[in-house]
């Protein structure tokens, strides 16, 4: 596994990836104390209980797609501001801001890539970018990775990690559920394999649109799956919500998933997975 | 009868409504010639009424939208159809009754009829669970969906809700999937689709039966990605806040910045129609908003009987397909 040895591909730290900067690092899950240097070597999950670290959408791309595969489309896009949002701060303060911290154009990244071989259309998602909210970039970039994927007769691959429709855009952001799930009935209809993963976390306009259809549907463990937050559920019944509610084991359980997969483990199933799911000629 | 508390901008025109009636029963009882006074307060009430409705802001159409009296789907499907017939039930878990379907005629049409329904007191309120919906809501309406379509009739859909029900059974049965497989099957139903917003379109709950050929607007109804309450709540934390005052003052700056308003979603382009309601909003005759909208319905209807489903799903893909407002650097 040459991937995470690559010095000038590093996996780095950036705020919300919940990466760790310093030598030493406690793990959220069990408070384990952990050398980064380990941490990292284990696809950044805690070797003692298996938490998963949030990471960024690059990371994805360095961790499933071959080395350098990654033909990256649209990334050019950015945000505009078509409502004039302001609340405490202008939405376009909020998206510059964004832009400069992660140094990516908007919360998902695109492109045609390599998974041990198998040419796929890959989009991964970017909690760091605004939560990885999906407003009229995000959606356009994965109506086109729809798209790439139909064209060239690809698998398609979306790596979802978003809280939801981006409210700065209003009514667009939630157009984009539509526009999207849209193209994926196009998708389906011509039979092109489509396998959503589901990182942490995955919830409301984004779950209740591309990441809930896939042919099959995969989860990194304990990541927090829903419609809606877990915070208006408890207020909407006014009491406590049972444990281990909206994890990916309450979803595999209740048979919204195929399948909960090691972080260490997701290249070699997608690539099985692959293997399997041909598109038909 | 329902209690009802009238809003505050009403007020004036109520007062007034009242004066013109008891100078009529006056002039009645006692045999007067106030015909004269009474045209002048008419007049009046009317200029008020335009005054005051032209110069509602965002929050007050909110208010509007969810007045008490408003038409509800049922309403408006007693006032417009003929021979409606309820169909229930998901055929997997239950019946969602905050989602009414069935049969029925327009004009001697046959028409597939779907809307979500809620209650005017707090037992029918209760029943309906407020118009929120679970996902055997969902999957019931795309069941009368798909029904519609082996029969080859059109679908009129009416949205009215506060959004998706937010529970612990909702997220069980997978409220997430049913509304993604909605929007899903719902681009390529091979009939005419026709989704009018009759009150309150609240986000993914709305939009999961919302997708469809042409969508219109009733003229006080909202419809975003987020309510006023839920986006105040996200961005300045409303209920850690004490002062009622200061949350009311955060909801309106929501309903300002969301741009939930009719006008709103015709100047973005993502309807293709606001329908006119009578003066004074729908909740003030529901007969004549019914009157209008069967019109709007019907010349609708003509137009899409012209396509094929082909060209009706093409055109529906295309529809929402350009959706979206960025920026490309070079």
């Amino acid at each position: 596994m040459a991937w995470f040895r690559k010095k000038s591909r590093d996996l780095s730290g950036g705020e919300k990836r919940e990466i760790p900067d310093g030598v030493w690092t406690k793990c959220k899950g069990c408070g384990e104390i952990i050398t980064s240097i380990s941490l990292k070597k284990n696809f950044w999950t805690c070797p003692k209980c298996n938490y998963h670290f949030r990471i960024g959408s690059r990371d994805y791309v360095i961790l499933l797609l071959d080395d350098e595969s990654l033909d990256e489309y649209d990334g050019n896009l950015v945000s505009a501001d078509p409502l004039g949002f302001k609340d405490s701060r202008k939405y376009t303060d909020r998206v510059a801001d964004a832009r400069k911290k992660t140094g990516l154009n908007d919360a998902v990244i695109a492109g045609i890539g390599k998974i041990d071989g198998h040419v796929v259309s890959f989009a991964a998602m970017d909690f760091n970018f605004i939560g990885g909210s999906m407003g009229s970039v995000v959606g356009e970039k994965i109506a086109r990775a729809i798209e790439r994927s139909i064209k060239r007769e690809v698998p398609l691959i979306i790596i979802s990690c978003s809280g939801g429709a981006r409210m700065m855009e209003g009514i667009l952001s939630l157009m984009q559920m539509a526009k999207t799930s849209a193209l994926l009935a196009k998708l389906h209809k011509m039979r092109i394999p489509y396998i959503s993963v589901l990182t942490n976390p995955t919830t409301a306009g984004v779950m209740a649109s591309y990441a809930s259809l896939g042919d099959v549907i995969i989860a990194e463990p304990q990541a927090l799956l829903g419609f809606a937050g877990p915070r208006v559920i408890a207020q909407t019944i006014g009491g406590e919500l049972p444990p281990g509610f909206q994890s990916s084991e309450f979803f595999l359980e209740h048979g919204f998933l195929d399948a909960i997969v090691n972080r260490s483990e997701l290249k070699k199933t997608l690539s099985l997975l692959l293997g399997y799911m041909r598109v038909p000629k | 009868m329902i209690e009802y508390k009238y809003l505050d901008f009403e007020k004036p025109i109520i007062e007034l409504d009242r004066k013109i009636k008891e100078m009529k029963n006056l002039a009645d009882s006692e045999n007067l010639e106030l015909s004269k006074e009474i045209q002048l307060l008419e007049k009046k009430r009317d200029r008020l009424l335009k005054d005051i409705y032209t110069k509602l802001s965002r929050w007050q159409r909110i208010q509007l939208a969810r007045h008490p009296l408003r038409p509800y789907s049922l309403d408006l499907i007693k006032l417009m159809f003929t021979d409606f017939i309820e169909l229930h039930g998901d055929r997997y878990f239950a019946d969602d009754k905050a989602i009414v379907g069935g049969f029925g005629k327009l004009d001697g049409a046959n028409i597939m009829i779907i809307g979500q329904q809620k209650g005017r007191d707090t037992k029918i309120r209760q029943f309906r669970n407020f118009g929120m919906c679970h996902p055997e809501g969902y999957r019931k309406a795309l069941r009368l969906m798909k029904l519609a379509e082996k029969f080859d009739l059109p679908i009129i859909i009416f949205v009215d809700t506060p959004g998706a029900y937010p529970g612990i059974g909702a997220e069980e049965r997978g409220q997430a999937e049913a509304i993604a497989h909605n929007l899903r099957e719902m681009a390529t139903i091979e009939v005419p689709i026709i989704v009018v917003i009759i009150g309150e379109g609240a986000s993914g709950g709305a939009l999961g039966i919302g997708l469809g050929d042409k969508v219109f607007m009733l003229e006080n109804s909202w419809y975003s990605v987020i309510s006023p309450e839920g986006c105040a709540a996200i961005l300045w934390k409303t209920e850690n806040i004490d002062n009622p005052a200061k949350i009311e003052a955060n909801k309106k700056q929501a309903a300002e910045a969301l741009k939930p308003i009719a006008e709103d979603l015709a100047r973005l382009n993502i309807i293709d129609k606001i329908i006119p309601e009578p003066p004074g909003g729908a909740h003030l005759d529901h007969q004549k908003t019914a009157q209008i909208l069967k019109k709007e319905l019907l010349e609708a209807l003509v137009e899409l009987e012209g396509y094929s489903s082909e060209q009706l799903c093409n055109k529906r893909l295309e529809k929402y397909r350009v959706i979206g407002i960025y920026n490309e650097l070079r």
